[in-house]
């Protein structure tokens, strides 16, 4: 069970976003040429160090929250943070005031600059940014929540310049569900669970007796679908991560399997499987009404609504191998959407509603690529022994899937492990997980 | 003649020598051949035994549900092996190998475990002693990445229930 702490934060000074700057960042194009950006330690006090140490056993929380914003701009690809033995001002100066030739002189073209300060149980971060080549402030903002909270300041401080410079919100304040796993292929251990989007702070949700698959978040974050073979019956569950609370959803004489949230999140839609068929069903959660969506004596599974919920994109083999349709969200209109060479599976609807992700089988390859809606402009991004099931991060802009490798005879060599890649095919790079883990779900930004 | 000869020990030799390797290539493809017939899988490694001569499984071919002939002979045994045991109810697990999406593999195991179970029926099993899961990719036998491993995972398994 999680709780989730709401961060309340204050804001102090007022943006000011509006002027014009020199740096900007496009993200529309593979960026081989990152942003060289100067994240200064966030200047503590000593009476703030000594509460830090008691609070959180840390001495200097405000260099740990610049090391987390600096991950962050590191992993986007986007920007390039300078080594700090470069740095030729001190923390408390520059917030004050950057000595802008100094750190042009390391040819730093954005300064993060901050303050951290921790009285009462409460900690207060203030942070600005400022465009180097202007000699300006770009923006100021600050934050007051409870200590233990400090990582997610971080992650709040990278997405407002991740914003303020790509004009583009963030997605560093979010977090992954995905499956843990452990153990030899044949006899797997498979268990929730949920982490930061850097990896950190992992919590298992369930403990591994049954097997789990395909974690999906719901449009707050606050409520996961997944499937659960609990009592040998697999079955649509429906979990809420903050009360711990589980309750089936899909317990229809059969299997329920392949559920995801509408974007409204007032309903589940998965596939159920009878007598050999599987079909696509929606679940309205309030009023647990079940309709049918589609009637095909294939298979159609992995559905994936459009974000205004009039479209709703799945994966069926009625053509004689597995292809990717699109339909209106009352199963009329069916339309083939994949005319490639291959397979084509697992279709996910971005969030910015003009592209649809999927996994391409040719050749005894796989891929994750995208396509538009109507399935004209087929890109793909990364090919592999075996990879599946692209997640969309929150703005679009990244997709996070998981990767298995080969293994030998007897079984050795294999791992399974969870990558993302930029939608411009670039920035490929395996995302940090405790055990081997798949099926990851990207959650919605949590601080909006 | 003598030139016809040496030219016949020349052709003999040359005959001979193609035997020999003709064998070699045949022993080498008769190994995989024995085990598999298409992508099917054939051999008996990982098969268990319901009752004397009664076979637990049967093996499909890449993203198909169909029974083979041998599948089909096996499903017979099952049955008359059931009518036999009219206490026993079962469970028909589906599988799938790795090299497939997830959620089209539980689609398919459960197409596949519910072809075995309609043939069960086809013979005479009361459709209520007969269950059957999905386990998709999730259960493999054969841990191994080569089209062999995957041709024993590619299977239906009955399972008795009670």
């Amino acid at each position: 069970m999680i709780r989730i702490i709401n961060l309340f934060f204050i804001i102090f000074f007022l943006l000011s976003a509006k002027a014009y700057s020199l740096i900007e960042i496009d993200i529309t194009r593979g960026n081989l040429d990152p942003l060289p950006i100067a994240v200064s330690p966030l200047f503590q006090d000593d009476n703030s160090k000594r509460n830090s140490i008691n609070e959180l056993k840390i001495e200097n929380v405000g260099s740990e929250i610049s090391l987390v914003v600096e991950n962050n701009l590191k992993i986007s690809g986007l920007f390039n943070p300078l080594s700090k033995e470069a740095f030729l001002q001190k923390p408390d100066i520059a917030h004050l005031k950057p000595r802008f030739e100094d750190w042009a002189l390391i040819k730093a073209q954005a300064l993060i600059t901050g303050k951290v300060t921790i009285e009462d149980k409460k900690l207060k971060v203030e942070f600005r940014l400022w465009d180097i080549l202007a000699g300006r402030e770009m923006m100021a903002l600050a934050f007051t929540t409870v200590p233990s909270n400090w990582r997610r300041v971080g992650h709040i401080i990278s997405d407002k310049v991740y914003e303020r410079l790509t004009g583009e919100k963030g997605y560093f304040d979010t977090r992954i569900i995905y499956v843990s796993e452990e153990g030899p292929k044949t006899a797997r251990v498979k268990k929730l669970a949920i982490m930061d989007q850097d990896g950190f702070n992992t919590k298992y949700l369930t403990l591994g007796n049954e097997l789990v698959l395909t974690p999906r978040f719901n449009p707050t974050s606050q409520m996961v679908t997944y499937l659960s073979y609990f009592k040998n019956l697999p079955r649509v569950y429906l979990l809420d991560i903050e009360t711990g609370t589980q309750e089936v959803v899909g317990d229809f004489p059969g299997m329920t399997f392949a559920p995801r949230f509408s974007p409204d999140g007032k309903k589940i839609i998965m596939s159920f499987a009878k007598d050999g068929n599987s079909d696509i069903y929606t679940m309205d959660l309030e009023n647990r009404i079940v309709e049918r969506i589609t009637n095909h004596p294939s298979i159609d599974t992995s559905p994936s609504y459009s974000p205004d919920n009039r479209f709703i994109t799945f994966n069926s083999d009625r053509s004689g191998f597995q292809q990717i349709y699109v339909m209106k969200s009352d199963g009329s209109n069916v339309k083939r959407i994949s005319f490639g060479k291959g397979l084509y599976g697992t279709p996910v609807w971005s969030p910015r509603g003009d592209l649809i992700a999927f996994t391409k089988l040719h050749k005894g390859k796989f891929y994750i690529g995208v396509m538009r809606t109507d399935g004209s402009g087929e890109r793909l991004l990364t090919e592999n022994y075996y990879q599946e099931a692209p997640s969309w991060s929150p703005n679009g802009r990244v997709l996070i899937f998981y990767r298995e490798t080969k293994s030998n005879d007897k079984g050795e060599g294999f791992s399974a492990k969870l990558w993302s890649i930029d939608l411009t095919g670039y920035n490929e790079r395996q995302v940090q997980t405790e055990t081997d883990a798949s099926d990851p779900s990207w959650s919605s930004l949590l601080s909006n | 003649m003598n030139f016809s000869k040496s030219f016949r020990n020349t052709f003999l030799v040359i005959l001979l020598s193609l035997i020999v390797s003709a064998c070699a290539t045949k022993k080498t493809t008769t190994k995989v051949e024995g085990q598999m017939q298409g992508d099917v899988y054939t051999g008996t490694d990982t098969v268990k035994y319901l009752a004397d001569g009664v076979p637990d499984r049967v093996f499909f071919a890449t993203n198909e549900s169909i029974l083979t002939t041998k599948s089909r002979d096996t499903l017979r045994k099952q049955a008359n092996w059931l009518r036999a045991n009219s206490s026993i109810n079962v469970v028909v697990e589906g599988h799938a190998d790795e090299r497939g999406t997830r959620e089209y593999n539980l689609a398919l195991g459960e197409r596949r475990a519910n072809a075995a179970k309609d043939y069960l029926i086809t013979y005479g099993i009361s459709a209520d002693r007969i269950s059957v899961i999905s386990y998709g990719k999730e259960r493999p036998v054969d841990s191994g990445s080569n089209p062999l491993s995957w041709s024993k995972n590619r299977r239906s398994v009955t399972v008795k229930a009670n």
